[in-house]
């Protein structure tokens, strides 16, 4: 009775910081403050999954909630400069009367919720997940999930990403370098970069028995990219722009060639062969991670790098011309 | 229902709607993409508390992918977002 | 037993925790903030990442909870040290 009751009051705590931190980060005036509550308030999020028997979330929302979220917050606030930094919330009538508003629909969600959760002998996939796991080729029901019952779903998210990426490609340059590294951001590099590209594989790895995966691998590459990049290599450790293009579309190629050599062979689309799930995921875990990593760490350099392609003339240069 | 389960989602409740009213309300495009993705973790917070199931049995593994993907998306779409907002703070400063 | 004197060392190094937190809200500027912090969680991680082992007993989980102390010591010392040399620079112009 009294684990329980500590158990409640835990949760309590871990809800109410939650609610704080989230309100700070929201309401703050100055933008530095409010990415740093950010950050922080992702690190909590992790422990609230550890604590929700959520591992593998919590694995990859401390690294790229508030790791990579952090980062890529923190270098948009350098890009805008000293001109932006305040930021006000609106105030007025109509403000007052959008808190009102969310009020209520805060209390009508809170009613659903309740009213659903109440709902005696819902029908939950978790026990049909369990039966189906031994044919699965993975024990870790969360990559089985991801990479055998819902590959389908995990294609289309990568292409997502493709998407994403190629946007952030085509609109300009990459952010600006940052200078070369002092001896002690030089040395903590030279220690965690391959700590962390070893990390990457071991998650790879055990995504298959354990908590981890092509996602959380993902997030360790691109957090060594993200460090190679702070300490001043503006390349941040990726290869050059062919090799960049081949690993950005690495994983949805993978998925679609085994997916099509599948069906060559007589299957569905993705429906793995007795016996070989468990290496055709290994392979599309692979081709994901790299994929991924490569699509978060061309994410953090924010545009096209040097060599991608002809310089397209902005329009900066274009307004130069037409006033001469 | 479970205690955790429901503290927690109405928490995840809690954070849509701050986040909800912050996309709204705030001025600089840096204060808005913060708020959606307060959004956005509220939103996932609810679905993993719906998720767990208490000490004796394990969680359920689907809402648990679903937020894994959900993770990165957001992140990436956060990064596509702010080089939207530098792109335009380049045209907007010619 | 060695569950009590775990529980009692994770009780020591929370201790630290509030006593750097106290420090960082209470001290006059940023050097002395960033000493308070950084040796106050380092040794607090330190009595934590140990009184965790002695509660959970196995060997392996043991040395993997020394390996985070290790690389939380080095992040948080290469952390500091920029964050005052950044600062200095700051102070000069």
């Amino acid at each position: 009775m009294m684990a329980t009751q500590l158990w409640q009051i835990t949760d309590l705590l871990l809800a109410l910081l939650a609610l704080g931190l989230g309100w700070a980060a929201v309401s703050s005036r100055d933008l530095k403050r409010s990415v740093v509550f950010f950050i922080a308030f992702g690190l909590l999020l992790a422990i609230i999954w550890a604590r929700l028997r959520a591992p593998d979330l919590a694995l990859a929302e401390a690294a790229i909630g508030a790791g990579l979220s952090g980062a890529l917050l923190l270098s948009a606030l350098r890009d805008e400069g000293e001109t932006a930094g305040v930021d006000d919330i609106q105030r007025g009538p109509i403000a007052a009367l959008l808190s009102l508003l969310s009020i209520g629909l805060a209390a009508a969600l809170a009613w659903v919720l309740v009213y659903t959760l109440g709902i005696a002998d819902p029908v939950r996939m978790a026990d049909e997940i369990a039966a189906q796991i031994s044919n699965s080729g993975v024990t870790n029901p969360v990559t089985a999930v991801l990479l055998n019952f819902r590959a389908y779903d995990t294609l289309l998210e990568l292409a997502v990403l493709l998407a994403a990426v190629l946007g952030i490609l085509a609109l300009g340059p990459a952010r600006p370098a940052y200078r070369a590294a002092g001896p002690l951001l030089d040395g903590l590099i030279r220690w965690l970069v391959p700590l962390l590209v070893l990390t990457a594989g071991y998650l790879l790895w055990a995504g298959a028995h354990a908590p981890g995966g092509a996602f959380q691998a993902g997030a360790m590459l691109a957090a060594a990219a993200v460090m190679l990049r702070l300490g001043g290599h503006p390349g941040a450790g990726l290869p050059g722009p062919p090799l960049q293009r081949l690993l950005l579309t690495a994983g949805i190629a993978a998925f679609a060639l085994v997916g099509i050599a599948l069906m060559a062979a007589g299957h569905a689309l993705l429906q793995y062969p007795a016996g070989w799930s468990g290496v055709l995921i290994l392979l599309i875990e692979t081709a994901a991670t790299l994929a991924i990593a490569t699509t978060l760490a061309m994410a953090y350099i924010g545009g096209r790098p040097v060599g991608w392609g002809p310089e397209a003339p902005t329009t900066k240069t274009v307004h130069n011309e037409e006033r001469n | 229902m479970l205690f955790a389960e429901l503290i927690y989602a109405l928490t995840g409740i809690g954070l849509f709607v701050l986040g909800l009213r912050g996309t709204l309300l705030r001025r600089s495009l840096l204060g808005r993409i913060l708020a959606i993705n307060i959004c956005g973790a509220g939103v996932f917070l609810t679905l993993i508390a719906i998720a767990y199931r208490g000490p004796g049995l394990s969680p359920d593994p689907l809402p648990h992918a679903l937020v894994l993907t959900g993770i990165v998306v957001a992140v990436s779409a956060t990064a596509l977002a702010l080089a939207l907002g530098r792109r335009l703070r380049e045209s907007e400063d010619e | 037993m060695s569950d009590l004197i775990g529980l009692a060392l994770v009780l020591l190094g929370l201790t630290f925790f509030v006593a750097g937190s106290i420090g960082v809200l209470r001290l006059p500027d940023l050097h002395s903030r960033l000493h308070a912090l950084t040796k106050a969680d380092n040794l607090g991680l330190g009595l934590l990442c140990t009184g965790l082992a002695l509660i959970d007993g196995g060997v392996l989980n043991a040395v993997k909870l020394f390996l985070v102390w290790l690389l939380v010591l080095a992040a948080s010392a290469a952390a500091a040290h920029m964050i005052a040399q950044q600062a200095m620079r700051q102070e000069r112009k």
